[in-house]
């Protein structure tokens, strides 16, 4: 399976997401500009968080504008699994690949720490190798990572089980609902504050993100299966 | 000359944790009257006398760029400058 990691100026997790997924998964990753035009040749799309063009005026809100985004755009009508982390997932919620908007986090403090996540849907293409309501170990690091959407959103989101992970014991940034990551309807785009990336070894305190990969190299390697 | 004055600010229904934090500042400098603060952004946009369609533009500029609509509000006046 071969993964594509989208660089923005500014992205500072495109190196992790690129080990988790070569050295800790074994699978292929290649970086791919966000002045690049296409994403053909690639199985999933990985945005990694950091920044993007200084974050001016909101966080990802330049970067949605990057050419490489009509192609994530166009690998997630065909299907492909799409993964927004951190920044990331500021990107996709500013494209309006996801529904809702990041705010600054309650305190105002920018938070880097390992958090407590728990899994809430087990049956997307991400999430698979948990099990239902599994509690895992995540670091986060962000400043602002308060998801917000409004009610009738949030309805939806709870109605089509797009709540894939909450923040479990304590909410680092006043999102509604302890919203940590979300799918689309179609389920192959996935948005997430907390870093799986950073947790594939044991040696980097946990090991946790690793089955996120897993989930989506499974799902790939099944629809593959199938195909031929 | 003709300038644009667009201001963008939190919706209300959106909580604001920076509007917050300086309201309870104000009010330990003992600024007791001040009941709320909303935090909000300030740009100028500067265009030719000639430009066409600037309601329009203007508007889609804020629609898709200077301004998130899922939680935030903008308004904006245009001005004329006269370049002396």
């Amino acid at each position: 399976m071969k993964f594509a990691v989208i660089v923005f100026p500014g992205s500072n997790c495109d190196i992790d997401m690129y080990h988790a997924v070569k050295d800790e998964l074994g699978e292929e990753a290649e970086y791919v500009m966000s002045d690049a035009t296409s994403l053909e040749e690639y199985d999933a799309v990985l945005l990694p968080g950091g920044f993007s063009f200084g974050d001016y005026l909101r966080t990802g809100a330049i970067a949605r504008f990057s050419p490489i985004m009509n192609e994530v755009v166009k690998a997630a009508e065909i299907g492909k699994p799409i993964l927004g982390v951190c920044n990331g997932f500021q990107v996709l919620l500013e494209a309006g690949l996801l529904p809702g908007a990041m705010r600054r986090n309650e305190s105002l403090k920018f938070i880097c720490r390992p958090v407590e996540l728990q899994v809430k849907n087990n049956e997307t293409m991400f999430s698979s190798a948990y099990k239902k309501d599994e509690v895992i170990h995540i670091p986060i690091a962000h400043g602002e990572g308060n998801y917000y959407c409004d009610e009738q959103t949030l309805a939806t989101l709870k109605a089509n089980n797009q709540i894939v992970f909450t923040y479990y014991s304590t909410n680092p940034n006043g999102s509604i609902e302890n919203i940590a990551g979300i799918v689309n309807a179609r389920g192959n785009i996935l948005g997430m504050m907390p870093h799986p990336e950073r947790a594939v070894d044991p040696l980097l305190g946990s090991a946790d993100g690793l089955k996120l990969f897993k989930s989506m190299v499974k799902q790939w390697r099944e629809s593959y299966a199938v195909n031929t | 000359m003709l300038k644009v004055k667009v201001y963008v600010t939190l919706r209300e229904s959106v909580l604001d944790p920076q509007g917050t934090a300086v309201k309870k500042s104000l009010q330990m400098m003992g600024h007791h009257s001040v009941e709320d603060v909303r935090i909000g952004k300030y740009m100028e946009l500067t265009f030719a006398d000639d430009a066409a369609n600037l309601d329009t533009l203007v508007k889609e500029m804020c629609d898709k760029l200077l301004a998130n609509p899922v939680i935030e509000d903008y308004r904006y006046e245009i001005e004329e400058v006269v370049v002396q």
